[in-house]
């Protein structure tokens, strides 16, 4: 029997606003254990939260972003639940009437668009962290660090319409590109502020009902939940094709062993016992509040595609790739604001830069290559005073040495050859010490062109404009 | 002179004309307390010296010429689920035995910018779940009028500080009665705001959505006063109102002529003492020969309150009480594992009367049961309210008993729960409407006083107040003093 994988993903992505949502100490990364921390974020006897505004504001951002409708009355409701890293033992968080709902966004995968459908987005409060002395089930004991408890979070939650884990990843990437273009998160999987929670079942395909779906956990990179999900995907097919039974449960993603393990069935799931947070009032949301932050918001990363795309005649990928994320959008339209060309810039960016990048593990943010100087040397290959290979080894010293293209030209006399006179010379002399190619030549054999052009670039030092040699060599050797 | 038995605005006057220090009226007071509290044992911990040390600022302040407060250097108590910092604050739980604070509830904030004397923390049932005093996790309050008998609660011990000397004022909290039915049994007066007037922000949670902070008093004038220093917005607490406070005292004498007066019948229930409804009754009728006029009403929904309340209350307390768990302070019991320590430590730090309320609440909000149980209170809510919000259309307070007996014996009802929850049943209906209302003494039953209810509409406390000073100063119950047998 053929089988459709059946997949939704609950996406936790944490705020990056300055304090906690109920309490004002930071939410900064780092800092040593339980110093960002107040009798409210301790949940001691007697404290009350107040919902700080601007998580508010961001989840209202986000809800528009990603095309859903903003309740205009939402409330937060108390989830129960025992955990020593929850000083409560009840996380805030919000129920039956989450503050977005009803939203979409397009991905595209080879070369399709799809559409998926947001179910909600709501705002909660994060947990701390336990640090286990030895493995979780075999530790002595146990500390708790409360510096991320009451952290701004926001659970974004998809419909079950991703097909594939490449379709996952996908929705993953746009979410994580519009949570940064809007501000609203770092999206730092490393340091769990984006993390994913994907639910995955397999039904007969034609079948409208769904089967019955594993939930999998703790999985820390784009290309994890990729992993995890075709793991899972192969493992439930393989159940069900041997006329097995999917049990409803949670699975963990152990990314060393590339093997998703079971956590715990839902049999034995806990009984949140849900009921609306006394202590906050209702969220009533003014429209006019709405507007003015949709009319804030930044030009997202689809519609910043479509204009490159229009303006610049890039193609759909390298569009796609220049607008992931809006540092790189950014430096491309400083690039083009400093004069460069506009193809030329896009594969300068999603070449050389990309590759600098990467190998120094380096975001476009700190790119030791202003996007002006780049530009300026974009410029200097255009007008042909340097090679397009010379540029190559320009760019690198403009990485190690952050100077300017101009400057590192002169110093190195990396200016091209492009002086008719001086070169014909120069290929007159190779052609008289090289009779044997140029024989071969004339017998048909174009290959020995290559020969010679090599010749003439030695002895240039690589500068000669390649070009005009290939052009006057053509023209010395059949005397046209 | 017995300072101790003086009103805190006569103690104000004779202040400010320099008549008597404020060390002399707090040491009037400890003394009292010295003598009194070995039989009352109203305060689960005392604060001698730094009472003492804050009454002479207040000297130094006065000695200067500078003007102060109406609570300056005035002795009150606060209830023990009120947050103090580096004092104590236990909820009378052995769970929280040994808990100290790092921080002051609102409340605690605001009286020490008024300059008031704290003397001590008061007891309480456990965590505030009680109508007598005797669920404290540490020992029972006694009534001063008869020290066989309870002084109701929760907040017995802070109305029995009151009746016995031990504290010019104090302050107690309200989810279902528990500063009406004390003030009602130790004959003083009690105030439950309407919700949101005093900020719960560092008042131990019960049962958020109900608990109320409101003062006890010997009289309706300084009852008044306590109101205009506690009240107010607090962007800490999100549930406050945004209304000013006023000066509650200012229009005290207003009187009663053409006040209406509501006589909600559901409130003089069967089973009632009888001469606790003749107090009452004898009372409406001379608050009808001051001028009000009298209009009896219906309020059908009254008889599901107490269901209502103990299911809402409850499951609130379900939730708020599940951070006493041993892991980051309270009572830790010893365990092999997580769960087998909270088991232990829940076990061992909480009496009978909480657990029994958390599972309660627990089953009321488990799955299956939630519609049932906790969404059906709800609604029933809603129409308890709209029950008030109907006859606040006709009438400006209501009047009924606020409790259908006098103080009962230790030990009478601890062993049947329901006949306990009973007690509050002329009460609970007002927490669940949010609306405020008053406990007064109105006469004597046998000896033991008995409490008159004035309710009204949301921020009616001023209102409410010119009724209570109007009734209270055409009698002279505010000018009796509990005799202690033991004592006096």
């Amino acid at each position: 029997m053929q089988f459709e994988t059946v997949i939704g993903l609950e996406v936790h992505t944490e705020l990056k606003t300055a304090s906690k949502i109920f309490c004002g100490c930071t939410t900064e990364f780092g800092g040593e254990q339980n110093t960002h921390v107040c009798p409210v974020c301790l949940g001691l006897p007697g404290v009350l939260p107040v919902l700080n505004e601007k998580v508010l504001e961001f989840a209202v951002r986000t809800g528009i972003a990603l095309n859903c409708k903003i309740s205009p009355y939402s409330k937060f409701d108390r989830k129960n639940y025992y955990y020593p890293d929850l000083p409560k033992n009840f996380q805030t968080s919000q129920y039956d009437l989450p503050i977005c709902e009803g939203g979409y966004l397009d991905i595209e995968v080879n070369g399709e668009t799809k559409r998926i459908g947001i179910t909600r987005v709501h705002m909660e409060e994060d947990a701390g962290k336990l640090i286990h002395a030895g493995t979780i089930s075999n530790s002595e004991y146990a500390l708790v660090d409360y510096n991320r408890t009451g952290v701004p979070l926001l659970e974004i939650v998809s419909e079950p319409d991703i097909r594939t884990p490449e379709e996952a990843k996908a929705y993953l990437e746009k979410i994580k590109s519009i949570l940064s273009y809007i501000d609203v998160s770092d999206c730092k999987m490393e340091e769990g502020s984006l993390r994913c929670d994907a639910n995955i079942s397999l039904r007969p395909i034609g079948q409208e009902k769904l089967g019955t779906k594993a939930e999998i956990k703790n999985v820390n990179s784009f290309k994890a939940v990729q992993r995890a999900l075709e793991y899972e995907q192969e493992r439930q097919d393989e159940v069900l094709s041997e006329g097995g039974r999917i049990i409803q449960e949670t699975r963990t993603w152990d990314d060393s062993r590339g093997v998703t393990l079971s956590m715990r069935n839902k049999e034995q799931a806990q009984d949140y016992r849900y009921f609306p947070e006394p202590d906050l009032v209702p969220i009533v949301v003014d429209p006019s509040w709405v507007e003015t932050i949709r009319r804030a918001l930044p030009e997202l990363p689809e519609a910043r595609k479509q204009r490159i795309m229009k303006n610049h005649g890039l193609s759909p990928y390298d569009a796609d790739v220049i607008t992931a994320s809006r540092p790189m959008a950014d430096y491309y339209d400083a690039l083009l604001a400093a004069g460069a060309e506009a193809k030329a810039a896009a594969n300068w960016l999603m070449g050389e830069v990309s590759k600098h990048l990467n190998a120094c593990s380096l975001d476009i943010r700190s790119c030791p290559v202003p996007p002006a100087n780049l530009a300026e040397m974009i410029a200097l290959i255009e007008k042909g005073t340097i090679s397009g290979k010379i540029a190559k080894s320009v760019f690198e010293s403009m990485w190690t040495e952050g100077k300017a293209a101009g400057v590192i030209i002169k110093e190195q006399g990396l200016v091209q050859m492009s002086d008719e006179g001086e070169l014909g010379s120069i290929v007159e002399a190779v052609i008289a010490a090289s009779p044997q190619s140029v024989a071969d030549f004339n017998a048909g054999k174009e290959k020995a062109i290559g020969f010679l052009v090599g010749q003439i670039m030695r002895q240039t030092k690589g500068r000669a404009n390649p070009e005009l040699v290939n052009r006057i060599l053509k023209e010395k050797l059949t005397g046209k | 002179m017995d300072l101790f038995r003086l009103k805190a605005h006569e103690l104000h006057e004779k202040l400010t004309r320099r008549e008597v220090s404020a060390v002399e009226i707090t040491q009037s007071v400890l003394a009292r307390t010295d003598k009194t509290d070995t039989v009352i044992r109203s305060f689960i911990t005392r604060t001698q010296d730094a009472a003492l040390a804050k009454a002479k600022t207040v000297d130094e302040k006065i000695a200067r010429g500078e003007a102060v407060s109406p609570l300056a250097g005035i002795p009150g108590a606060l209830k023990d689920n009120m947050c103090t910092n580096g004092i104590k604050t236990t909820c009378a739980s052995k769970m929280l035995a040994n808990f100290i604070p790092p921080y002051d509830a609102t409340v605690t904030e605001k009286l020490a910018a008024a300059d008031a004397v704290i003397v001590g923390k008061t007891n309480l049932d456990e965590f505030a779940m009680g109508s007598s005093t005797e669920n404290s996790g540490f020992f029972t309050t006694r009534n001063p009028w008869d020290t066989d008998r309870v002084p109701g609660g929760s907040s017995g011990g802070s109305g029995a500080a009151v009746a016995a000397g031990e504290a010019i004022w104090s302050l107690g909290s309200d989810t279902g009665g528990s500063i009406r039915l004390p003030a009602a049994y130790c004959g003083i007066v009690g105030l439950k705001p309407t919700y949101g007037r005093v900020s719960r922000y560092g008042l131990v949670a019960y049962a958020s959505s109900l608990d109320q902070i409101g003062p006890f008093a010997r009289d309706v004038r300084d009852c008044a006063t306590v109101l205009g220093v506690i009240g107010g917005y607090d962007r800490r607490d999100s549930t406050s109102i945004h209304s000013p406070v006023l000066d509650y005292t200012k229009n005290l004498g207003v009187g009663v002529k053409g006040l209406k007066i509501g006589l909600p019948r559901e409130y003089f229930v069967a089973g009632m003492q009888p001469d606790v409804e003749s107090a009452i009754r004898r009372s409406i009728d001379e608050l009808v020969a001051m001028g009000a006029e009298l209009v009896e009403v219906s309020m059908p929904n009254t008889k599901y309150a107490l269901a209502t309340y103990y299911l809402i209350a409850t499951a609130e307390a379900s939730s708020n009480l599940g951070r006493y768990d041993g892991v980051g302070f309270g009572h830790r019991g010893e365990g092999n594992d997580i769960v087998s320590m909270y088991k232990r430590s829940r076990a061992e730090g909480f009496g009978p009367e909480v657990q029994r309320r958390i599972m309660l609440g627990t089953y009321a909000l488990s799955s299956g049961y939630y519609d049932a149980y906790y969404l059906k209170a709800l609604k029933v809510r809603t129409l308890i309210k709209q029950d008030f919000d109907r006859v606040f259309e006709k009438v400006d307070v209501l009047i009924a008993p606020t409790a259908p007996t006098t103080a009962f014996k230790v030990g009478e009802k601890i062993e049947d729960p329901l006949a306990m929850y009973l007690m509050d049943v002329c009460t609970i209906p007002i927490n669940l409407a949010g609306v405020p209302a008053l406990s007064l003494p109105c006469g004597f039953a046998d000896g033991l006083p008995v409490g008159m209810q004035i309710i009204g509409p949301h921020l009616s406390e001023e209102k409410i107040l010119q009724v209570a000073y109007t009734f209270e100063q055409a009698h002279d119950y505010h000018k009796q003093m509990a005799p202690i047998r033991e004592v006096d």
